[in-house]
């Protein structure tokens, strides 16, 4: 496709023998919101610091806005915004001056332009406050503040949300929603699954592979061979002992006070109490949920 | 503005030194400290050093070699005893440095044909003590026995206008009264030179490592060299301003000269931190805290100091350590900095070590270029 802002080919990285990313291929268009969706350690930041030509890739390509992130570089760099899990601030220069500095760095001399970007991150009334003595959830607004301040194309945000509390969290994917909105691709990692759930298409790493990329809808529907089931009983354990051996059942595993069961789908409600009843756990209740992205991290996984 | 991204990057990192008390202490207080230190409490002038004497004649004779080592300012006739005993036991408390034994009957051998003999004893533990009362007793001791001998042969009718068959006269140049200080200052200036902008550097290059902000600033269009300058350009001016500042304070605290051109020292100083910058740089690359940072800073500044003449005569040393003193670029700016201070002379008397520097310099800070590329791996 002729609009990719990310295309990958066979992707990889290797740290002598360990092998960091492997043979990753996807593709992010114009204005999606993708999420890569991993573990820590994973390959996620590798795959940020390849696309950033931070990293020389071990074999394999990656073109950023069509260009070759490894002869490019510079010419790619010009048009992505980046934050890091760390929120790269300058934890003794002010919130303007922070921001100022690093739209300085890129050219970026529209002062007004500036104070509208802090405006729209609700960071106006805290220009002079230091970075370093903000809460959590305001530097991680300031980071992107400073990452889309000199109005990239892609936005690459390396779990941009890690130490932020829920509501924060929420109205930080709302602002990226807007931002996409208006026409910039962003791809995010995360490893949270909830997360994941808001992104357009998500990519789904374990150990340096990338198991699969869709939309979270889509993954539901192919990765997962069944339905997902809410079973609830007395005896928990029990029932998770039942369960887990029965025909039919690709998985079964403790969530929180009841268990969460995919099976086949000629496996029914009635069928799983049924089993229960058989191996003696009394009071079993079965009940059709939606699948969620853990459910189908584990069965990738698994 | 011609280069607004290094204009920022410098002002950047202004900003984050003067809200740094840490770092601010380091540039402010150090220097003067170190200078204070190094200039009144490390200095090997032998003064007053506290005798015991143990005058078994109590002649005339006696009295005036005793008055004869009174006068100079090195002893001071701190316990007159009455036993040997007594003499050995303030030298071994340490009270007394030197003991002076005087024999009876050395009055009477002074007038007479016999040589008269005195003996000294002095306490070795620190050489730089013992060396210098060794040196002021022989000297104030031969004084004294050309004094008598000349009396002697007045006595007796031979003419001597006054004149020995062998006159030595000396004259010391640069630094008449032997002033440690006169060493000590220009040495206080390479090493807070050194100190300052090999640690700040790295240290200010770890710091974004440490932050993450260099992973930022990289994939930002500033240029390689741009982040090289824009480091060093902020310590380069902190160090020269500690250059002035050491320069003025020995000069009012220590009478120490500066004969030759100030602006020479500036630029030449300004050459010799294109070492220690590239040091620091070096450091910073291969350094992952701030911490091991200082450590390996540290690591090539105790053999610098020990190597370069900042504390010992380079001349002294055993041969193989002159020959590794070579790789110390401190070792070449002592020499400059120490020349154009203390004898005013031009350029052109310390152009090999100018020129060893200046070699240095540009070597290190390439080398710290090529190191310091826009990538992490």
């Amino acid at each position: 496709m002729a609009d990719a802002v990310i295309r990958t080919e066979a992707l990889t990285k290797m740290f002598g023998e360990f092998t960091a990313v492997d043979r990753v291929s996807f593709e992010v268009h114009t204005g999606e919101v993708v999420g890569y969706l991993g573990p820590n350690g994973s390959g996620k930041t590798t795959t940020i610091r390849m696309l950033l030509g931070l990293l020389r890739p071990s074999s394999g390509t990656a073109r950023v806005l069509g260009r070759d992130v490894a002869v490019e570089t510079e010419a790619i760099r010009a048009q992505v915004g980046y934050m890091s899990q760390k929120f790269a601030l300058y934890d003794d220069l002010s919130v303007w001056e922070n921001i100022e500095f690093y739209a300085t760095v890129y050219g970026e001399h529209d002062k007004q332009h500036l104070a509208q970007t802090l405006e729209r991150l609700g960071l106006s009334g805290l220009r002079s406050e230091r970075a370093g003595a903000l809460p959590v959830g305001w530097r991680q607004r300031l980071a992107l503040a400073i990452a889309i301040v000199h109005r990239p194309r892609l936005l690459i945000l390396d779990e941009p949300t890690s130490g932020v509390d829920p509501i924060a969290r929420r109205t930080f994917w709302d602002l990226i929603y807007e931002l996409a909105d208006e026409g910039m691709t962003a791809f995010v990692t995360t490893h949270y699954m909830d997360e994941a759930e808001y992104c357009q298409r998500v990519g789904i790493m374990r150990e340096g592979k990338l198991l699969a990329m869709d939309s979270p809808t889509r993954l539901k529907q192919t990765a997962l061979k069944g339905k997902a089931w809410d079973v609830a009983a007395k005896d928990v354990l029990g029932a998770l002992a039942a369960l887990e051996t029965m025909a039919g059942v690709s998985r079964a595993g403790l969530a929180g006070d009841h268990l969460r069961v995919i099976a086949e789908t000629s496996v029914d409600g009635p069928a799983l109490v049924a089993r229960l009843d058989g191996a003696g756990v009394v009071g079993g209740r079965a009940e059709a949920v939606e699948p969620g992205l853990e459910d189908v991290f584990l069965a990738l996984v698994g | 503005m011609q280069n607004s991204r290094l204009f920022a990057l410098i002002r950047k990192e202004f900003i984050q030194i003067l809200r740094d008390p840490r770092t601010l202490a380091l540039v402010l207080v150090i220097p003067i400290m170190q200078l204070l230190l190094l200039g009144y409490a490390a200095t090997n002038d032998v003064r007053n050093v506290p005798m015991a004497v143990f005058d078994q004649d109590r002649s005339p004779a006696s009295r005036e070699l005793l008055d004869a080592y009174r006068a100079a300012d090195y002893f001071s006739i701190a316990y007159d005893v009455t036993t040997e005993a007594d003499l050995q036991r303030l030298i071994e408390d340490g009270k007394a440095g030197l003991g002076l034994i005087i024999p009876p009957g050395f009055g009477a051998a002074i007038h007479g044909s016999e040589p008269a003999a005195v003996l000294f004893i002095i306490d070795g533990s620190d050489p730089s003590v013992a060396a210098t009362g060794l040196s002021a007793a022989q000297l104030i001791g031969q004084n004294f026995g050309v004094k008598v001998q000349t009396q002697r042969l007045a006595r007796s009718g031979i003419p001597l206008n006054g004149a020995l068959p062998l006159q030595v006269h000396t004259q010391i140049w640069y630094n008449p009264d032997l002033h440690d200080s006169y060493f000590m200052v220009p040495g206080i200036i390479g090493m807070i030179l050194y100190a300052i902008t090999s640690i700040l550097t790295a240290n200010a290059v770890v710091r974004e490592r440490e932050r993450g902000t260099i992973e930022q600033l990289i994939i930002t269009p500033i240029r390689p060299w741009e982040l090289v300058v824009g480091k060093i350009a902020p310590y380069t001016i902190l160090a020269l301003l500690n250059t002035v500042e050491v320069l003025v304070m020995g000069s009012l605290l220590f009478g120490v000269p500066i004969r030759g051109s100030l602006f020479l020292i500036l630029a030449l100083s300004g050459v010799f931190l294109l070492t220690s910058l590239g040091i620091g740089l070096l450091a910073s690359t291969v350094a992952n805290t701030q911490q091991e940072a200082m450590l390996t800073v540290w690591m090539t500044m105790l053999p610098a100091l020990f190597l370069s003449g900042f504390f010992f005569p380079l001349q002294a040393m055993p041969k193989p350590l002159q020959i590794i003193s070579y790789l110390f670029p401190l070792r070449y700016y002592l020499n400059i900095i120490r020349t154009l201070m203390l004898k005013g002379t031009s350029i052109l008397a310390v152009w090999p070590d100018v020129l060893a520097m200046t070699v240095f310099g540009i070597a290190l800070m390439a080398l710290a270029s090529v190191r310091f590329r826009k990538r992490l791996d």
